[in-house]
């Protein structure tokens, strides 16, 4: 059985759909990436997951519950067993790099202060960060704040991990370090990981299966191998980065021949 | 025509689903205050955020307009050759009114508007969604305790307001301009009511108190996730503090005093 089971989804923003009748299953165990171009709802996804947002149609069962039916505390409950890894970090600015792992074994646990500080520098040693523990949030860079917030989602030992985006804007470095910590911890702690990304060749070397999303739909899904030899164009174009093709290059509207013809709408 | 009036509709609207939200809001934060005594540390903290860094600026500010209030009262009294009322026409002024409305303005303006600042910052870098991911209610962890800390401080506020400024008044008084020391002291003492005047005094500041931190914390955790959508949102804690504290000091003016 799926670790996430979600059907026929649907999703508004105003009158905007973000979702219209997505199916996904996440597996145990498994690297499940989420990819698909900027604004299609990757991370809106992951809130749904979270239940942060509710969605206007459909159900999204985490560990046989349905996330949208239980009641505050029991969400609550089931959130201290799923972590989330956010864009920014979104660690506490007002917390040293040590409070922050400790956040949630503080608020969690009654764990005596020195079990939690065994707890924190193993976290922070598996993300090699043991040493910058007296740092504040603001001394770090940003593939830092990401490895710190790895350590504090993972500090209750959780079932399963959401990144969200976690390559964007980072140097080969960091991008290397974070792909091969999201790979290591998602087998060395028999996790399950989904990873929503639109960096295609750092997401297909760690995922074991891929859905792509776009215009609120699963255009395609799959191994990564399977994905790379799909006959659709769209997914040739995205796979590859191609800048043209299924998506166009210009924005839609009337011909660029048919606006040089009519100078009078600036005169 | 229907443009306006559509315009007008979507307006009433908008504030009506703002004030329902205030207010839920509200609801939601009295629901996390019980639970702040097992953890008084955090309100602690916030109590020295709050309130022990607004210190300064109601010093100074007390000391001045009392000064001032001192320098004014004596000049209208001594026509009559009533300077001696000094002291009392300054501690009443100061405890019922200039007290309380006055170090409310102030506390909107160094408190109010850095609670929100830090709430939207806190929000636009998801610290508040990363909380509810984690478990943790970020209206019980950050909020209520911030709420709770400035219902606590205000009235101290006021009240240090208050005595910097007796004291401002007493240096002008005194030592400018020479008024009996004694008689400032005893007119002030005997016509000065512990329940009338001081504890109606305190009820304004408790209540003030009570709204600025409301108004400051929502439009805090209401405000666009940006860096503008922040910015604006500090600006509106300040007018509507001001608008709110102005409007029901009349209010509780008007319960208070209105039958002498």
């Amino acid at each position: 059985m799926p670790l996430i089971k979600i059907r026929d989804l649907h999703f508004y923003r105003g009158n905007r759909a973000i979702f219209e009748g997505v199916n996904i299953d996440i597996e145990r165990g498994k690297v499940t990436a989420i990819m698909g171009p900027s604004g299609t709802g990757k991370t809106t996804l992951l809130k749904l997951i979270g239940g942060q947002l509710r969605p206007d149609k459909g159900t999204i069962e985490v560990d046989g519950q349905n996330v949208h039916k239980l009641s505050r505390s029991d969400l609550y409950e089931l959130r201290k067993r799923m972590g989330m890894l956010f864009q920014s970090g979104a660690l506490l600015t007002d917390l040293t790099v040590y409070d922050n792992v400790a956040f949630p074994l503080r608020e969690h646990t009654d764990l005596p202060e020195s079990m939690i500080r065994d707890l924190v520098l193993m976290k922070l040693q598996a993300v090699g960060l043991r040493n910058a523990r007296n740092l504040q949030p603001a001394e770090l860079s940003g593939g830092m704040a990401r490895r710190v917030a790895l350590a504090r989602a993972v500090a209750l030992e959780p079932m399963m991990i959401m990144y969200d985006e976690p390559f964007t804007g980072q140097d080969p470095i960091s991008m290397g370090t974070l792909v091969n910590l999201i790979h290591r911890m998602n087998d060395a702690m028999g996790l399950t990981s989904i990873v929503v990304s639109h960096d295609v060749a750092e997401t297909a070397e760690i995922a074991d299966y891929i859905y792509l999303l776009s215009g609120g739909k699963i255009i395609e899904h799959g191994s990564p191998v399977q994905l790379r030899r799909s006959g659709s164009q769209w997914v040739q174009q995205f796979m590859q980065g191609l800048p043209d093709g299924p998506v166009p290059f210009h924005y839609a509207g009337p011909g660029f021949k048919e606006d040089l013809l009519k100078p009078e709408e600036y005169a | 025509m229907i443009k306006l009036i559509r315009s007008l509709g979507r307006w009433g609207l908008g504030t009506f689903e703002r004030l329902g939200r205030g207010h839920l809001f509200l609801m939601h934060i009295l629901a996390g205050i019980p639970g702040l005594f097992l953890r008084f540390s955090l309100v602690i903290q916030q109590v020295y955020s709050v309130g022990v860094l607004s210190l300064l600026i109601i010093l100074i500010s007390g000391l001045f307009v009392g000064m001032v209030l001192g320098l004014q009262g004596y000049n209208t009294l001594v026509d009559f050759g009533a300077e001696e009322s000094l002291g009392v026409l300054v501690s009443l002024s100061l405890v019922r009114e200039l007290g309380p409305v006055v170090s409310a303005l102030l506390f909107a303006g160094r408190a109010g508007s850095a609670l929100t600042a830090e709430i939207g910052l806190m929000k636009s870098t998801e610290q508040l969604s990363g909380m509810e991911m984690m478990a943790v209610d970020p209206i019980r962890r950050v909020i209520a305790p911030r709420f709770m800390a400035g219902l606590i401080s205000m009235p101290l506020l006021a009240a240090i307001f208050s005595a910097v400024g007796i004291i401002g008044a007493f240096l002008v008084g005194h030592g400018l301009l020479g008024v009996d020391d004694g008689a400032f002291w005893s007119q002030m003492q005997a016509k000065t009511d512990f329940y009338d005047d001081i504890m109606n005094g305190v009820i304004k500041s408790v209540v003030f108190g009570f709204v600025v931190t409301w108004i400051a914390l929502f439009e805090g955790h209401d405000a666009t996730p940006t860096s503008e959508g922040v910015g604006r949102a500090t600006t509106r804690t300040v007018v509507h503090s001001a608008f709110a504290i102005l409007g029901l000091d009349f209010v509780l003016t008007a319960l208070m005093f209105g039958d002498e």
